[in-house]
């Protein structure tokens, strides 16, 4: 029956799956870390020990850092394409996406490439690569709101007799804060969470909560402590998470909005200086890493060729394994997790879709926040000991990224389902389908072009998922990016060619598998 | 089949949006559902169709009892306000969809889609994808949709709202036609008299989710039961009388005639609009205060300053009780 939205029972069955999985896989996980860090009493030594509070603090401060950076880097941009009008406008917009899409040790390793060897580690390389990364958001979410702002109202405190500058301190910096305030929440959270930059940029000495409980866990195997650092970094997160959704839910207020096309407008002559210096400059930054990786890989002993790409079929000392391997291997379990991703996805993207939109908001921020890092860590200590010894098993390893990859695709699905116009889910009941045979009939073909997209992202971000992978990868069936800092974490000229060539395989793969599902989405907004 | 709807009340958020309604029509009729926008006709409708779970009263079918029978296995029609036809799929499969859920042989979709196409007058649109449709195009693929698995009752919603005057027009015949060649039984729901008047045999009429009349577009228009039914109907012509009754004048029985030398007449025509075609509606404004809406056919009619002497037709005068 229909009657306003409602789960249904077929709804409520349909959740089951999902429910269960990430049940199983995610929560447990999380309880078992909880268990193993306050089952022997609260470890008050760890979580208010110096060592944490100086961790706290680092992993803080170099968030607010970043984003600071970030800001100042990508504002200029921002400005640029939510202002003006110019050829190839919308392809700087979609190119300014790319590192944002990028998997965290392509990115890491484009830096080592680019920076002398006794400066690529330290927290230099770690604020340039998060400032990287991160320049999407500003430019696509300051940008996107500067674009709607109408121009009459600029125009009106110019009558008034207000000049550029106080225009701008006066109107448009008041119309874009809640933009810019949203796009900053957005960076710290992910600069707060980041692993990967972190672990191979970050040097011996540099560490945030993420990545020491990597270290702790994985190279000190000092379960304990690790699980007890991951209870602080859920309280941070949790934190930081709500200050986030605050800031978000604050940038609901723009007032008047117009349509990009009467925003934009031809550059002056006097501007046209400024526009081309922040192009070229933000296009000199984001190229760098990426055209210095491509040089490294093809940078060889014996001037330029094709050795490291060649290198990959032989065996070497860093892996189990010849390095073209983790290519396969990548491949396979990415195509695994897109699987089961597709189908927890969907599954909980079709009960949600037929829930009032408040219940989902909730969720949204989820796949945003969510460490990858400690899931690794549960799944390692949910699954040790009998009757659930499956910490071996090579499925683990896509249930994995599958966790990490089906937010998005709920983000992407979900919106897709519900602009499905409910009058036609009517008229095929009233022409004899049932729920079920509409949901088939109806809702998955019209929403066939964002499953596909999801799809892409999916496989995309299984392709490059690092933080919980490094976990739960096995010796013998290494993924590309766990080669890649396997190889990066050891010496010599050879080594960083061997991980350079694997990074420009990882980077094409991505940004092929990306520009294929933005094509089937047609929309880079919702990834952001 | 004939359709019983009997003490159909619904509430939704604590509103009650239909009351004690109750209409029925014989196997092979065709009702209107008339009525103001918010009258809850359109929930009406899909109380019918099951779109809609009433909280009181029952609907039947060819005598069936359907209440609490889902919309998939009513076997109704439903012809949607804004055709709702889905967008991924063309004419033909838009038609076949009905036939295809009730598992029909492959051989009759296609005869039965050739068919109702025809009906339609869009043969050989087939493989046209319907989101490259004109509005009337995409009305006709809709009743062709409706039509196909031979529903049992055939509901339309506004099916002529949004087009324009001379569409409107052409389409009302068809469907008219097509309702008696098919031999459905339908009900209309629409805010318009005279697409009411021109596809119905008989006119529920409905204001603020109550019933308050039931009758032939004839007697309707010929006995209103109320005033604000009379102005509904578009009679601007209501009296109060002294003793605290109403008399209706329908326009056509407000006599206007020219003044003469020897009957110097007791009103003022006002205004005179051509109404598209032959008619002309006119106003008057009496010498003691009293105004009526009148109307003419032809084009000998008096003019805005023309006195006229108004006398009334007595078998267009009603009067109702208070």
């Amino acid at each position: 029956m229909s009657g306003g939205p409602g789960l249904g029972r077929g709804g409520a069955i349909l959740l089951l799956l999902p429910v269960c999985f990430v049940g199983l896989f995610f929560v447990y996980p999380f309880v078992a870390i909880l268990e193993r860090g306050l089952g022997d009493g609260i470890p008050w030594e760890t979580l208010a020990g110096a060592e944490t509070r100086s961790l706290l603090w680092f992993t803080t401060w170099q968030a607010l850092a970043s984003t600071v950076l970030t800001l100042a880097a990508g504002l200029p941009l921002a400005w640029v394409v939510g202002t003006f009008r110019f050829p190839g406008r919308s392809l700087v917009r979609a190119l300014v996406v790319v590192p944002f899409v990028l998997p965290t040790v392509v990115v890491a390793t484009g830096f080592v490439a680019l920076l002398p060897t006794d400066a690529s580690r330290g927290i230099g390389p770690i604020l340039a690569a998060h400032v990287f990364f991160n320049i999407a958001v500003v430019v696509r979410i300051v940008g996107g709101a500067w674009a709607t702002l109408p121009r009459t109202t600029w125009q009106a405190a110019a009558v008034l007799g207000a000049g550029p500058i106080r225009r701008t301190r006066e109107v448009t910096l008041p119309l874009l804060a809640p933009a810019i305030s949203a796009a900053a929440a957005l960076t710290f959270l992910f600069c707060f969470t980041s692993f990967g930059v972190v672990l191979l940029l970050g040097g011996p000495a540099r560490a945030t909560l993420e990545t020491e409980i990597y270290n702790t866990a994985a190279r000190a195997f000092d379960l304990q402590d690790a699980a007890a650092l991951s209870i602080v970094q859920l309280v941070a997160i949790a934190i930081v998470l709500a200050v986030t959704g605050l800031l978000e839910r604050r940038g609901g207020a723009v007032g008047q909005v117009a349509p990009e096309a009467d925003v934009l407008r031809r550059p002056r002559r006097s501007e046209r200086g400024r526009i081309a210096a922040v192009l070229l400059l933000t296009g000199a930054f984001l190229a760098g890493p990426l055209v210095m990786l491509a040089v490294r890989s093809l940078d060889t002993a014996g001037g330029i060729g094709l050795d490291h790409f060649r290198a990959l079929g032989r065996e070497t000392p860093a892996l189990l394994v010849p390095p073209w391997q983790a290519i396969a291997w990548s491949l396979a379990f990415a195509a695994a997790a897109t699987a089961i991703a597709l189908a927890v996805g969907v599954a909980t993207a079709i009960a949600l879709a037929r829930l009032r939109p408040s219940l989902l908001d909730a969720a949204a921020l989820l796949p945003l926040g969510a460490s990858a890092v400690m899931l690794g860590f549960g799944l390692l200590i949910a699954f040790d000991e009998p009757p659930l010894d499956i910490r071996d098993a090579w499925w683990l390893l896509p249930v994995a990224q599958s966790l990490v990859a089906a937010p998005f695709v709920v983000r992407i699905v979900v919106p897709a389902l519900r602009s499905v116009d409910p009058q036609l889910r009517e008229a095929a009941a009233v022409l004899g389908a049932s729920r079920r045979r509409a949901l088939r009939e109806v809702d998955l073909p019209l929403a066939g072009r964002a499953l596909a997209g999801a799809a892409g992202f999916a496989f995309a971000v299984a392709l490059g998922e690092f933080g919980a992978t490094v976990f739960v990868a096995r010796a013998e069936h290494p993924t590309l990016p766990v080669a890649i800092f396997r190889f990066l974490g050891r010496p010599g000229a050879e080594n960083q060619g061997t991980a350079a060539a694997l990074a420009v395989v990882l980077a094409l793969l991505t940004v092929a598998v990306v520009l294929v599902a933005e094509r089937a989405t047609g929309s880079r907004e919702r990834m952001v | 089949m004939s359709l019983a709807v009997d003490g159909v009340g619904v509430e939704l958020d604590g509103r009650t949006i239909l009351d004690d309604v109750g209409f029925s029509v014989p196997a092979g009729g065709t009702a209107a559902v008339l009525g103001p926008s918010g009258s809850g006709k359109s929930t009406l409708l899909r109380v019918v169709a099951g779109l809609q779970r009433p909280n009181r009263g029952r609907v039947a079918i060819g005598g069936t009892d359907v209440t609490a029978t889902p919309p998939h296995r009513r076997g109704v029609g439903l012809l949607f306000q804004d055709d709702a036809l889905f967008p991924h799929r063309d004419v033909h499969d838009n038609v076949a969809f009905g036939l295809r859920m009730r598992h029909a042989p492959r051989a009759e979709i296609e005869a039965r889609v050739s068919e109702l196409l025809a009906v339609v007058g869009l043969e050989g649109y087939g493989r046209r994808p319907v989101t490259e449709l004109s509005g009337g195009e995409r009305k006709r693929v809709a009743l062709a949709r409706a039509l196909a698995p031979a529903p049992s009752v055939l509901l339309l919603d506004e099916p002529l709202g949004e087009l324009d005057r001379v569409l409107r027009e052409r389409l009302l015949e068809e469907l008219r036609a097509i309702f008696t060649g098919v031999g459905v039984t339908a009900v209309v729901v629409t805010h318009d008299v005279g697409e009411a008047f021109a596809l119905a045999d008989e006119v529920v009429l409905l204001r603020d989710g109550r019933v308050v009349q039931t009758a032939t577009p004839e007697a309707l228009w010929a006995a209103p039961a109320s005033a604000w039914v009379a102005r509904f109907l578009g009679i601007d012509n209501v009296e109060q009388l002294a003793d605290g009754r109403a008399r209706v004048i329908r326009p056509e029985a407000v006599v206007l005639t020219p003044a003469t030398p020897t009957t110097p007449g007791d009103a003022t025509v006002t205004a005179a609009v051509r109404a598209g075609g032959p008619l002309v509606r006119l106003a008057v404004a009496c010498d003691d205060g009293r105004s009526y809406r009148a109307v003419s056919t032809g084009l000998d009619h008096p003019g805005p300053g023309d006195r006229v002497a108004v006398t009334f037709d007595p078998l267009g005068i009603v009067e109702l009780p208070g």
